[in-house]
């Protein structure tokens, strides 16, 4: 069959392409799994019993558990595996994890659902699945025992892998049940443990993949080795939507080790050769003649009087309504208007991209660090033009990605259509940091105008929010858009109404939240804590700035809007209190908050900083509350929190992608900074378990209450509104 | 041919001269410990040792590191035994994704050489190496540890 089906959506074609018969027929031992040390080798994955979907069992008891979210640094698969082997009721110490592949995945209709890892979904949209996974396969087990030794399954008890029979005396191990376990029916009527219950899950776990990330040892996809690979490098069209003109690759193709030059789509000219070096060397002497569209002349200050002309415009998407805003404007006592704005942002994980790829006629293999192997699978069968079938790619575990590599594959295609030039021989392309920094997928734009309005009392009585700028959706989702009438529902992350995944959770009177859509020709992306960034920079430097108006505390002003939204209030009280907001701070000392709800989590930060020459600004420490409902690995969750700051922190106070001539300025590190160790807060996290049937993500919710904590702070310091990232554009400097 | 002293061994590499030694590294001696994440000496992932000093090893080209012994992350533990700084990074949990780590690894280690009792403001002076996963509070724990054990 040929599974490709253009006009579709990646999510529709996978499901649709396993539902149109790509299915072989399965048998119970597989060796597709594989983690990130057999990625080289796929045929070096062992074959063991798999019981149920979720975890293969060998004979020396150890557990492999199935993770289908990818690891970038973030812990995922240390999380799955703790929700696994909490059901499953096996030996910690002995469990270890595999990657399905996505082939696998089409063939067995997505037995394992979503490969995405974005939006802090790992956990918190699959923990049921995958506890029942765990469940399944204990059940699975203890049935093969109590048939094995004739007695109800009611009498056996489990603990670490060893199964008991009390009345018999009897006790045998996982190990020795998992072949006849594998081929039992998977129950499909499963009780879930209570979490009172829990042993594994909410214990501060050590990671199951740190070892070999001290010793060298792990294998990135940049590393990957395989017989007879080649090296690419590549030289995109700078300006984005640009397109290759033509191109004298003479030089180039003499130069020492280069094997061959090709055109990568429309945009893109690649240098093959046998080392990375050999093949950059020799793209740097392309002379490549650009077609560079209509965006050629796209600056920054153009971008910017776009979006500003945005902040007034009469036509704008409402997100987010309550009351009468315009009655509570025309009749104010008094006002506060304040216009804040957001720049474009390069994710820049340290790992630059890259992807590998081997073509021929009956087969396309690709071994990716990728956010979402579905995505990545989709890009292999487009680009090499093979059915679902004749595709296969391999997961490898990524050196960060933070939104660069989940959505776009835009390296994965480049490799297969690099790859489809040389057919039988393996393709590693790797971009450089340059090319990284200049082709991103970027934080998009945004201005806000917030206009908030008080009754002679000084009583808050309405906030009209403006936002201008960039949607990520309408590039990367158009069909949602499409679905809204051109709006992007996604632009309003956090100042939403109700009790979604994300919100502010204040009830104001009188509220207006609207959008006015503006898309620049730069690639937005998602990234790290995608709109709710800046929304709450705006929104709750903002709240600063009318407590301030109404002559109240900042933490005693947000409190009275928040009593509707109970858990927002208690991580703000969390903070305030550990941080002793009622008392004052040391001399020269300055303090700010801010709270939010985010990916299904509550958050709020507490800063202390102090400012030397009036710009050197250090932080001296963050406190941090999150409710996630259920905190997995508590370890975990703060090595996160803190490592949300340094992100955060980095994009507040360093970080711009400015625009000229259609294209990104900023080319490596020298001019797009990140946060040293030198600059790093001291970081309290306090995590609070709310429960509830919601459970909320960690990777992204507490990015965005760093900047605003830090900004209010900064005012009381200095008594300037910073209104604009990056502070660097203020003469402020992280020290 | 550039002749080489990479963890102990010499060896003679037919590549051109201003190659960086980070690449060198990498690709002819298949060495893939040490990171490629700037290639400007911003970042520290390349970062091995010159006759024990730390080195940002993408911006020497590999002839100028003849006649020198240089250092990877694969020569730390010995026979499997991990150095006290690898142990410290394993008790403290420091790496997320880890892609930095191994040059954070290979710079604390430097500094712990020359400082086994390193200050907090040492720590900051001599360890400038970027993170994108945030590790610095976990960095600074492990140092302390490392020094202490
Ligand atoms: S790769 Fe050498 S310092 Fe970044
Ligand atoms: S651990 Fe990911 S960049 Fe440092």
């Amino acid at each position: 069959m040929n599974a490709r089906v253009p006009n579709l959506s990646r999510r529709q074609f996978v499901i649709g392409s396993a539902a149109t018969g790509a299915g072989l027929a399965i048998g119970l031992e597989f060796s597709f799994a594989m983690n990130a040390a057999q990625a080289a080798a796929p045929a070096a994955a062992a074959a063991a019993p798999e019981i149920g979907a979720w975890v293969v069992i060998r004979p020396d008891d150890t557990v492999s558990v199935r993770v289908v979210r990818s690891e970038m640094g973030q812990g995922t698969i240390t999380g799955l595996a703790q929700l696994v082997a909490e059901e499953l009721e096996c030996d910690w110490s002995k469990v270890t994890y595999e990657y399905p592949t996505p082939g696998e995945s089409v063939k067995r209709k997505r037995i394992w659902g979503d490969f995405s890892t974005g939006g802090s979904r790992g956990i918190r949209t699959s923990h049921e699945y995958v506890r029942k996974g765990g469940a399944a396969a204990r059940m699975m087990l203890l049935q093969a025992a109590a048939t094995q030794w004739g007695v109800p399954v009611s009498e056996l008890s489990v603990q670490k892998s060893v199964v008991t029979h009390a009345a018999s005396k009897r006790k045998t191990t996982y190990g020795k049940l998992a072949e006849v376990a594998a081929k039992l029916p998977v129950p499909t009527d499963i009780k879930l443990k209570d979490p009172k219950d829990w042993t594994i899950i909410g214990k501060p776990l050590k990671r199951l993949d740190t070892r070999d990330k001290v010793s060298g040892k792990q294998v990135y996809g940049i590393d990957l080795k395989l017989p007879g690979m080649l090296i690419a490098a590549i030289k995109q069209s700078p300006v984005f939507g640009g397109k290759v003109k033509s191109f004298d690759a003479s030089k180039a193709a003499a130069m020492p080790g280069v094997k061959k030059v090709v055109q990568v789509g429309d945009n893109a000219v690649a240098v093959v050769a046998s080392t990375f070096w050999q093949a950059k060397v020799a793209a740097d002497t392309l002379v490549i003649e650009w077609d560079e569209g209509s965006h050629g002349k796209v600056s920054s200050a153009g971008i910017a009087k776009v979006l500003e002309e945005g902040l007034s415009a009469p036509q704008a998407f409402v997100g987010n309504q309550a009351g009468d805003i315009k009655s509570a404007l025309s009749s104010a006592a008094s006002k506060v208007e304040a216009v804040y704005a957001y720049p474009y942002q390069n994710h820049a994980p340290m790992e630059p991209m890259n992807a590998t790829a081997r073509y021929t006629a009956d087969k396309c293999e690709v071994w990716v660090p990728t956010q979402d192997g579905e995505a990545s699978f989709a890009a292999t069968l487009a680009a090499s033009g093979l059915p679902a079938d004749k595709c296969e790619v391999y997961k490898i575990n990524l050196g960060g990605g933070f939104g660069r590599r989940g959505a776009f594959q835009d390296y994965t295609t480049q490799a297969v259509l690099i790859a489809k030039q040389m057919p039988g021989t393996p393709v590693k392309l790797i971009w450089t940091r340059e090319e990284d920094m200049t082709q991103g997928r970027y934080h998009p734009v945004m201005q806000c105008k917030l206009v908030g309005s008080f009754d002679a009392d000084k009583n808050l009585t309405g906030i009209h929010m403006r936002l201008s700028g960039q949607s990520i959706l309408a590039a990367v989702r158009p069909q949602i858009v499409e679905q809204e009438k051109g709006r992007d529902p996604n632009v309003f992350q956090g100042v939403i109404a109700g009790d979604g995944e994300h919100g502010f959770g204040y009830t104001m009177p009188n509220l207006l939240i609207d959008h006015a859509m503006r898309n620049p020709h730069v690639p937005p992306g998602f990234w790290r804590g995608v709109n709710i960034n800046q929304n709450a920079i705006f929104f709750e430097c903002f709240m600063d700035e009318l407590a301030e108006a109404a002559g109240k505390d900042s933490v005693a002003f947000r409190r009275q809007f928040l009593g509707k939204h109970p858990r927002n209030l208690a991580v703000l009280n969390a903070v305030a209190e550990r941080i002793q907001w009622d008392k004052p701070a040391a001399a020269g000392v300055f303090r700010g908050v801010a709270q939010m709800r985010a990916f299904g989590s509550f958050v709020a930060a507490a800063c202390e900083l102090s400012v030397k020459d009036g710009n050197k600004v250090k932080v001296h420490r963050i406190v941090a509350a999150t409710d996630p409902g259920y905190a997995v690995n508590p370890a975990q969750i703060e090595r996160q929190v803190s490592g949300s700051f340094v992100y955060g922190l980095s994009a507040l106070f360093m970080q711009e992608c400015t625009v000229k001539d259609g294209r990104i300025e900023q080319t490596n590190f020298d001019n797009y900074n990140s946060m040293r160790i030198a600059q790093m807060p001291k970081v309290e996290t306090i995590i609070i378990q709310g429960g509830g049937p919601v459970w909320g993500g960690i990777g992204e919710p507490t990015i965005c209450v760093a900047a605003p904590a830090v900004l209010n702070a900064l005012y009381r310091a200095t008594g300037k509104r910073l209104r604009s990232v990056p502070l660097k554009n203020h003469g402020f400097t992280l020290v | 041919m550039v002749r080489l002293n990479v963890n102990g061994k010499t060896h003679n590499v037919d590549v051109d001269p201003a190659t960086p030694l980070l690449w060198v590294i990498r690709e002819q001696l298949g060495l893939t410990g040490t990171k490629y994440g700037c290639g400007v000496a911003q970042c520290g992932a390349c970062t091995v040792h010159m006759d024990g000093a730390a080195l940002r090893s993408c911006v020497m080209p590999c002839a100028a590191a003849t006649g020198k012994k240089i250092n990877t992350i694969e020569s730390l533990a010995k026979d499997g035994k991990l150095t006290k700084v690898q142990q410290a990074w394993i008790d403290h949990e420091v790496p997320q994704c880890g892609y930095c780590q191994t040059g954070m690894i290979m710079a604390v280690t430097a500094l712990l050489k020359e400082k086994p009792k390193p200050t907090d403001a040492d720590i900051d002076a001599a360890i400038t190496n970027i993170c994108r996963c945030g590790t610095f509070q976990e960095v600074r724990a492990a140092v302390h540890a490392a020094a202490k054990a």
